[in-house]
């Protein structure tokens, strides 16, 4: 007889990667139970699980007050370059993504592309960069596909399936059609087609008809770093709603897992030791443990654990999105404010042509890519006024709003090379409230990134001109002090990638092709620390893919199959 | 009445946010959109229940909907912690110093309009700047405050009348009502 368990699976994250592996293991009959080491202002626990009324167009509650979490103070992290800095450079908000039931997918403006084939094989089809390990994912775009189109049907993503010039094949439409063109938008694209680019509408995990029992998006424009106050947004309400319809989830909140336990063989684990909000601890087992906290928290927790770290690569080959801001500003109001905060996009940055190879050359790298290109709207009003100088210059710039109502920016989440020197560990002294040892980041960029920005930034001023700007200015994230990541702010990328790496070889990563872990049989890993490179698209997609990949292989589901049209 | 200021600490306050933010035409500037009011909210914040932290939803009522911001949201005990910390200081309380002291903003404030001088409210506007250039940890602290107090919901004690946001033409929180199709995508 074995010995009695409090579940199947216990799911430590209630993000994307969490909630998607609790729904699907749910689906197929397992009992869970998830723990979320935030608060819960997502959707009610008791049937019928609607909405709690706590999300607001509220700014200062959401961009000034942490109320999704993590609070800087309770949890703090730290970040460096390198050893050089010292223990740290500083801590504080380093990368925070929302602490809180539904997690990073709460606040996100929900853009939700899909990776294309060339960005599973980089190693063998554009080959190796000079001071990073680029590798090819164990799996390819047409395997992905049937999972893509599951996650796109699951989340609720509306947009255009012939407006992508350079997306890979599809077994379907979208959902649903894509929703209202901001203004702004407008402007840029029609510049940017008209300069030989190829924008289009971006897929979006926004309601633009009423889709699964949530209403369509009326467009308040408190997209990006807020939640949905209707439930228009389906990431990630729509999975953790269905795993609580089935009776067989339980998502405990404030809930801060300490520790995974292993089994005295030490190859096997056997639950999680959680701390509550009274610090009392707790044990739960379980005959699976997925780890779904995040790129960040995710290493943190294993290291802390000291647990499935043979390869030593737990925490390493951390990427982010090296952001290029082009900021044009309108002699004229563009209401960015209004509508989806990002509503158009451009992958022409990530295609490698013979311009794009001369300049790579000229800086000594053999290719380079850049990313995905966002069209989206200027900020909210107590950050436009914070930014700007105090005094008479502060109110005239606010009446006149160039940095808010007449700006519109393009942002290109960059791909990032993957460097085994960038990496998560645990901070020397820093602690969260718990007791337990703050995240620390220790990160700089690959000449890589730095030249692929500075090829695309004057093409986008040119563009942002050309849609009729006055003037522009580049930025970027990490800020650059010369050729190296700056000293005085962490990136602020939320696309947080790669310290969990997939692979086949137990030497070379930390999880296998099923995201099991290869020193801990009954352990899974459905976040993006399991990315091996970081592309130049948005995530959470494909996060959401793989976890329904890995989990109904978990529950020993079938495979999903689709087809090529035109096969 | 104020919940922590005095009425020459609110004073102080007001006629330094006219220096940081002043009305210039059509935007009132910081004192009279109500940013000593947001400041004494927030320093006096936990003589409140719940706190005058988290403004609740979903809803404020001024685009349709039952009006909730003002129906503030209970902390968790961790949340507590980290405001008290902020607003009050660390105090020497271990639960508050697990990464060192903190000072709060309480005494930021209090020391910082002292040093201000009590004649500060009377003082032209190019002393008031000298003074306030004097106490930087005051100036800038109290810069984001009055942001927050300008352009932030009325509900924590400032935009008064809407007025910030009308200055600037933001419309504000609009949910439930939100923007067309047309709003959206239009030239406005």
């Amino acid at each position: 007889m074995p010995e009695p368990r409090d579940c199947d699976a216990v799911v430590i994250g209630t993000g994307p990667a969490g909630a998607t592996a609790a729904d699907v293991l749910t689906s197929a009959g397992w009992s869970v139970i998830m723990l979320e080491k935030g608060r819960n202002h997502l959707l009610s626990l008791e049937a019928p699980y609607g909405p709690l009324g706590h999300v607001s167009n509220d700014e200062i509650k959401f961009n000034r007050r942490h109320f999704l979490g993590p609070d800087p103070f309770l949890e703090p992290r730290s970040y460096r370059r390198d050893e050089a800095d010292g223990d740290r450079l500083f801590a504080g908000d380093v990368n925070n993504l929302p602490s809180t039931v539904g997690g990073g997918g709460f606040h996100a403006d929900g853009k939700l592309p899909r990776f294309r084939s060339v960005d599973f094989k980089a190693r063998s089809e554009l080959g190796p960069i000079e001071g990073a390990d680029i590798v090819d994912w164990p799996l390819d775009y047409d395997e992905m596909e049937p999972y893509y189109a599951e996650a796109e049907r699951l989340i609720g993503v509306a947009g255009d399936a012939n407006g992508n010039p350079f997306a890979e094949w599809r077994s379907g439409p979208y959902p649903m059609p894509p929703g209202a063109d901001m203004f702004g938008a407008v402007l840029t694209t029609e510049a940017a087609t008209r300069l030989g680019y190829h924008p289009y509408r971006a897929p979006t995990g926004v309601n633009s008809v009423p889709y699964d029992g949530r209403p369509a998006c009326n467009n308040c424009g408190f997209c990006a770093f807020y939640g949905c106050p209707i439930e228009a947004k389906g990431d990630p309400v729509a999975p953790l709603r269905n795993a609580l319809r089935t009776g067989r989830c339980e998502i405990r909140v404030d809930a801060c897992v300490e520790q995974v336990l292993l089994d005295a063989a030490g190859k096997s684990a056997r639950g999680v030791r959680y701390r509550d909000i009274a610090g009392v601890d707790h044990e739960i087992s379980a005959r699976v443990v997925v780890v779904a906290g995040g790129a960040w928290e995710t290493p943190r927790l294993l290291l802390r654990s000291e647990i499935a770290n043979s390869s030593d690569l737990i925490g390493r080959y951390l990427m982010y999105h090296f952001q290029t801001f082009v900021i044009g500003q309108f002699p004229f109001r563009l209401h960015g404010h209004r509508g989806r905060s990002v509503t158009h996009l451009h992958d022409d940055h990530m295609i490698i042509d013979d311009d794009v190879l001369a300049f790579a050359r000229e800086n000594g790298l053999p290719y380079f890519r850049g990313g995905l290109t966002e069209h989206g709207g200027g900020g909210s009003p107590v950050m436009e006024g914070i930014y700007t100088a105090p005094g008479l210059t502060h109110t005239r710039e606010m009446l006149d709003s160039k940095m808010r109502d007449r700006l519109w920016a393009f942002t290109v989440q960059g791909e990032d090379l993957p460097q085994i020197t960038n990496r998560i560990d645990l901070d020397p002294s820093v602690r969260d409230v718990h007791g337990f040892a703050a995240g620390r980041a220790t990160y700089d960029v690959h000449p890589h990134e730095v030249v692929a920005s500075r090829y695309m930034a004057p093409r986008l001023e040119a563009i942002m001109r050309d849609a009729g700007a006055d003037s522009t200015f580049v930025a970027s994230s990490p800020p650059l002090e010369g050729d190296r990541a700056g000293t005085r702010s962490a990136s602020m990328s939320r696309h947080i990638m790669g310290t969990c790496r997939m692979g086949d070889d137990p030497a070379t990563s930390v999880v296998d092709p099923w995201q099991r872990f290869h020193d801990v049989e009954n352990m899974v890993c459905t976040d993006s620390s399991v990315f091996p490179t970081s592309t130049g698209y948005g995530p959470t997609l494909t996060i959401v893919a793989l976890a329904i990949r890995a989990c109904r292989d978990l529950a020993g589901l079938p495979k999903l199959t689709s087809v090529r049209p035109g096969s | 009445m104020p919940n922590f200021l005095t009425d020459h600490e609110h004073a102080v306050v007001s006629a330094a946010a006219d220096r940081l933010i002043p009305p210039v035409d059509a935007h009132p500037g910081g004192a009279a959109l109500g940013v000593a009011d947001y400041v004494d909210n927030l320093l006096g914040a936990f003589t409140f229940d719940p706190p005058l932290i988290f403004a609740g939803g979903p809803f404020s009522g001024r685009f349709g909907g039952e009006a909730s911001f003002s129906q503030f949201m209970p902390l968790s005990p961790n949340e507590e912690i980290a405001w008290r910390t902020r607003v009050e200081g660390s105090r020497g309380l271990p639960g508050r110093e697990f990464n060192g002291p903190t000072r709060g903003w309480q005494d930021i404030y209090r020391a910082g309009i002292a040093a201000l001088g009590d004649d500060f409210c009377s003082l032209v506007g190019d002393e008031q700047d000298r003074r306030l250039h004097e106490q930087p940890e005051l100036r800038r602290t109290l810069y984001v405050h009055a942001c927050e107090g300008a352009y932030g919901a009325p509900e924590y004690g400032g935009n008064r009348a809407l007025a910030g946001w009308h200055a600037i033409g933001f419309e504000g929180d609009v949910q439930p009502r939100g923007y067309t199709d047309d709003e959206v995508t239009r030239r406005a």
